[in-house]
């Protein structure tokens, strides 16, 4: 195992650092929500890496002679994403519709705008 | 009465009996001043009931429940927790009478609180006598903190208020900051916060941790008013006179030295006392407040500032007392609490007594007035003597125990202190009735005509603690008794 | 039903919230009221059994652990449960007229709806015996939580909610991916599966990476100084009966999360000798104690007051469980307990406040111990027991506490607990000093909060004084929580 060899962790690490970056330094409120989105994908893209088995084919069970020596991936990551990507959904739908109200009561979404919105 | 526990149940019962019962008759001034006398009568006879118990030797005692597990709510009546209950108990009816004269002489608001506050404060005062651990004793000392809060602020005005911050402030930092401290400490070192003979924490640790645990202690109990945690008592002069008289000469000042005394004896021990290396420093230091205190007294004019003063540095004599870590010390101390006790509250009675009945709260305006208030200045004369250590007054015994107790500790020095303080407070306590009596009232101050004795109930008042000042100087037996069964159990 | 009672516990109110979502706004309150007295019926039986019987396993759906998810009561568990159900059971009837007052009435319904999906949320996490499950249900109470606090009155409820909103899911992220760390070097989800095959990997640098996402995250949704930055805004802008019931129990609940991963999963040698956990916790709970303290004494609005001094409490509790004893630990989870019973009569006294003179701020509060003697009263009782004057919980807490402290020879510690108590009797006093020594503005007149509202806030109130005065039985189903937690599983 190379570096390279570790080139999804890679991948994951560098969406993981711009999502957060995003969610901190933007005062646009959607686009602090768009950061926290990729962060979140990140960590799921980790998982579905943990999960994948080199040369393993999906978690389907072969019947028979085949089955001989079939390297089958990980399917319980890839389930557990399944839940997260539900949460993250309705992480987001709440974050949107909170901006939405947001912007109707301050008329709004730049956080530096609101006079009294900051923390 | 059947049990003694039960006995001790009713005892703390029956203040805050009263108390509701001022609640519920809060509309008729009269019945609700008469229900206070009849309980305070009747807590004061409960309160006999259980002298005689511990005059035979008994140590009536009533368990609760655990709080914690190990650590008991739980109540044991002996000799020097008796010297403080019979203090508070008898004058509480005393000064209620004396209160009745005064809150109506002085147009007073909210007296239905005032009474009801001050009932739940004897409650307070007889919990911490009681108190058979240092767990119960903190949870009354703290709960009399509280519960003098409103009656220290009875006026609600600015002052009132800011007053109330220092009485606070200083009473509930030092008791938690410190005194829980040690409390806690003592626990972790002894396995038990009992009070026992002997004391419970020989043994349990290095003399250094010991010797810091007692400055925790000695300074954590803020009501005993060592200097610098003595700034809460002048400033409770803001209260009601009535107050001042029984809390802070009295209930609230005593359970503060009390307490030093019984951790002294019951947490420490003499023995273990005598070989801490902190306990002469803490002795010095309460030589310096009971000096301090003196000449700060001198300076002031306003007469209750100047009394509170004068408690400050008489309740030093009982730290002192405790510190000397002698029998002579220890008999001295506990006496002193009941001879203080009886002179310092007819001094504030009479204060107050001149306060309705010539608004007068400076000395240097009670020049002459003596002809007019023969009786008033005449007690307070009485409670001088007691609180200077002359005869024919109570607190001369106290003097010569405390002065025979430097003597037994082999420490002239603080024999010397008790002289000087003495002499200070020949000048500061009877410049008052000397101007009294023999000065003329300034040239056209015509605000002394019409002025007549103070209320009657006040003057009865007044009568019976002058006279009992006088009374123990030829009968101190009840004191001295108890006091040394205190330090030969 | 007796077998089932682990997963009823969580289910019946799961599936109540959807109910109460289609119904109008007064039986959504029944439904919720429904829910809640429920699952304290539900979880004081679980005590009871597992007093008696010891740990309960529960497999859900038949599936044995560690494959399928595993329910594991024991007395640490079943004891957090108890509060955030005992808060909820409380605190449902006085929000009946609060929220009619504070929400429009066409959101009401939805309002019962999230409060149940928070309650849900929080059991279920407290349940659980799976890590990935605890993400769930974390993510189902803070969810919730968020759309609850967006309800609040003020439009900054929308920003606090919003903020709290991305630092939570920060923090849940953190979690998952700590969660998944442990997956890949353990092959398992289950806790105590976890901590059997753990310290065979304890010696890959995947680990302590793993239980480091985990504490950023766990003391993230704690608000442990300096993560606590959403925490006051978000109390001081909800709805009240919401800050009420998320104050006393979301926190709390966090806590015992962090206590179950320190000392159940990750084992308290690897937390503190490897890790040396208290190295970083103790200065941490420190600086909440001292610094959030102060800046209490300094807010005008009572309800953020009692925000920051929140976090200044959570920092008592971390004191506790940094200290890594029998002793801190009970401290902990004994504070855990008391802290949930006096910050929610505070907040609920606030309440009344908020209901009867529509507003929190201290100047408005002038005079009010006269024309609400009642609800000073309960604010004055919740606040003695927040200074932790004795025969209150919160001398109790303090008894146990200090005395860890000292027991590791910490006496510094010792002494910053008693001043943290201090400075809380100066920014209680604060509010004191306004409500009895000045007097009410005579323009318009305030009357003393209906009583629907003043009884569960006078319930917490005496139970603050009933623990305090007899705390055998919190003390000794803490010390045995905590024995459980520290000795590992049975």
């Amino acid at each position: 195992m190379t570096a390279l060899g570790l080139f999804n962790y890679w991948a994951v690490i560098v969406l993981m650092m711009v999502g957060f970056y995003t969610l901190i330094a933007r005062g646009n409120l959607v686009k602090k929500l768009i950061g926290l989105n990729i962060f979140q994908t990140a960590v799921i893209m980790m998982y579905v890496s943990f999960g994948k088995v080199t040369g393993g084919t999906a978690p389907i069970l072969v019947e028979g002679e085949a089955a001989e020596g079939v390297l089958y991936s990980n399917p319980i990551p890839h389930v557990l994403m399944l839940t997260a990507i539900v949460v993250g959904v309705a992480t987001l739908a709440l974050g949107l519709s909170l901006v939405v109200r947001i912007k109707e009561a301050y008329g709004t979404i730049e956080e530096d705008e609101m006079r009294d919105g900051g923390l | 009465m059947s049990s003694p526990g039960l006995v001790i149940a009713f005892t703390l019962l029956l203040p805050v009996f009263g108390a509701l019962l001022v609640l519920v008759f809060g509309s008729k001034p009269n019945v609700r001043e008469a229900a206070t006398l009849l309980v305070g009568a009747l807590t004061f006879w409960h309160v006999r009931e259980l002298l005689h118990l511990v005059q035979e030797g008994a140590r009536p005692r009533l368990d609760l429940f655990e709080v914690v597990p190990g650590v008991q709510l739980a109540f044991e009546v002996e000799p020097l927790g008796m010297v403080f209950a019979l203090v508070a108990s008898f004058l509480w009816p005393v000064t209620t009478l004396y209160a009745i004269g005064y809150m109506r002489g002085h147009h007073e608001e909210n007296q239905t609180r005032f009474f009801f506050f001050f009932a739940i404060a004897i409650a307070g005062a007889l919990g911490v006598a009681f108190s058979a651990n240092l767990f119960t004793l903190f949870l009354f000392y703290e709960f009399l903190t509280f519960c003098t809060f409103p009656l220290v602020t009875h006026h609600q005005t600015e002052e009132a208020k800011r007053s109330g911050r220092i009485y606070l402030g200083i009473l509930l930092g030092t008791s938690v900051g410190l005194q829980l401290l040690a409390i806690i400490w003592t626990w972790q070192l002894a396995g038990t916060v009992d009070f026992r003979v002997g004391g419970i924490l020989a043994g349990t640790a290095s003399a250094g941790v010991l010797g810091a645990i007692l400055v925790l202690y000695v300074y954590g109990v803020g009501k005993a008013a060592l200097m610098p945690f003595h700034r809460w008592l002048p400033a409770a002069m803001v209260a009601p006179t009535p107050v001042s008289a029984l809390l802070h000469a009295v209930a609230v000042v005593k359970a503060g030295v009390f307490t030093v005394m019984k951790i002294a004896v019951y947490v420490f021990g003499i023995d273990l006392l005598g070989t801490l290396a902190t306990t002469p420093w803490l002795a010095w230091a309460a030589a310096t407040t009971i000096i301090l205190g003196s000449l700060v007294a001198f300076t002031k004019d306003n007469l209750k500032a100047r009394l509170a003063y004068s408690t400050i540095s008489q309740l030093s004599y009982i730290v002192l007392g405790a510190m000397l870590a002698t029998e002579m010390g220890i008999i001295g101390g506990g006496m002193h609490i009941a001879m203080h006790a009886f002179g310092k509250i007819t001094l504030f009675f009479a204060a107050g007594a001149i306060m309705v009945a010539a608004h007068e709260k400076k000395i240097s305006g009670m020049h002459g007035l003596g002809r007019t208030m023969p009786v008033t200045f005449g007690a307070f004369f009485v409670g001088s003597l007691s609180i200077i250590g002359l005869p024919p007054a109570g607190g001369s015994w106290s003097k010569w125990f405390l002065g025979m107790g430097t003597l037994e500790a082999g420490q002239i020095g603080l024999l010397a202190v008790l002289m000087v303080s003495s002499l200070l407070g020949l000048y500061y306590l009877l410049e008052v009735p000397v101007k009294a009596f023999f000065f003329k009232p300034p040239e056209g101050a015509h605000h002394h005509e019409g002025i007549k004795e103070a209320p009657l109930p006040s003057l009865i008042a007044i009568c019976i603690t002058a006279a009992a000042t006088v009374g123990f100087f030829f009968w101190p037996d009840v004191w001295y008794d108890l006091m040394v069964m205190v330090v030969n159990q | 039903m007796r077998e089932n009672l682990p997963a009823l516990l969580v289910v019946v109110p799961l599936l109540l919230a959807p109910v109460a979502a289609l119904v109008g706004r007064k039986a959504a309150w029944a439904v919720a009221a429904a829910a809640c007295w429920w699952s304290l019926y539900a979880s004081i039986a679980l005590l009871q059994r597992v007093r008696a019987e010891g740990t309960i396993s529960y497999e859900m759906g038949g599936w044995a652990p560690p494959y399928g998810i595993e329910y594991r009561i024991d007395l640490a568990n079943i004891f957090v449960a108890i509060i955030v159900a005992l808060i909820g059971a409380v605190t449902i009837p006085y929000a009946r007229k609060s929220i009619a007052k504070e929400i429009s009435d066409d959101r009401g319904a939805l309002f019962y709806a999230a409060f149940i999906l928070c309650l849900t949320g929080l059991l279920g996490i407290a349940v659980t015996g799976d890590v990935f499950n605890v993400f769930v249900f974390l993510e189902i109470s803070s969810l919730s939580a968020y759309s609850m606090i967006a309800l609040g009155e003020d439009r900054r409820a929308l920003t606090a909610a919003f903020h709290y909103l991305i630092m939570g899911s920060v923090g849940a992220s953190f979690i998952v991916i700590g969660i998944g760390l442990m997956y890949v070097m353990t092959g398992t989800l289950n806790m105590a599966d976890l901590a059997v095959r753990l310290p065979e990997v304890a010696d890959n640098r995947t680990i302590p990476v793993a239980f480091t996402f985990l504490t950023v995250g766990i003391t993230l949704k704690l608000a442990l100084f300096p993560l606590h930055l959403w925490l006051p805004n978000a109390y001081t802008y909800a709805p009240s009966a919401v800050t009420a019931f998320i104050a006393s129990t979301a926190t709390k609940v966090a806590v015992y999360l962090l206590l179950r991963f320190f000392f159940t999963v990750f084992g308290e040698t690897f937390s503190f000798e490897v890790m040396e956990l208290d190295r970083v916790l103790m200065p941490l709970s420190i600086v909440a104690i001292l610094a959030m303290s102060l800046v209490a004494i300094y807010q005008a609005n009572v309800k953020r007051l009692l925000a920051f001094s929140s976090v200044a409490q959570i920092g008592y509790m971390v004191l506790g469980i940094s200290f890594g004893s029998v002793l801190g630990v009970t401290a902990g989870i004994i504070h855990l307990f008391n802290h949930a019973l006096m910050k929610g009569a505070l907040f609920m006294a606030m309440g009344c406040v908020m209901y009867s003179v529509g507003s929190v701020r201290i100047e408005k509060m002038a005079g009010l111990g006269k024309v609400m003697p009642w609800t000073m009263a309960a604010f004055v009782g919740g606040g003695l027991s927040l200074i932790g004057v004795p025969a209150t919980v919160g001398f109790v807490s303090k008894w146990y506490l200090v005395q860890a402290a000292l027991e590791r020879g910490l006496w510094p510690v010792a002494g910053v607990v008693l001043i943290g108590s201090l400075m809380a009797a100066i920014y209680i006093w604060k509010v004191v000093e306004v409500a009895y020594f000045q007097s009410p503005d005579p323009d318009y007149e305030i009357r003393e909060a209906p009583l629907s509202m003043l009884i569960p806030t006078w319930i917490l109130v005496a139970a603050s004084f009933y623990f305090g005065i007899d705390a055998s039985l919190t003390a000794s189903v803490a010390t045995q929580a905590a024995e459980t937690l520290i000795g590992g599983l049975p």
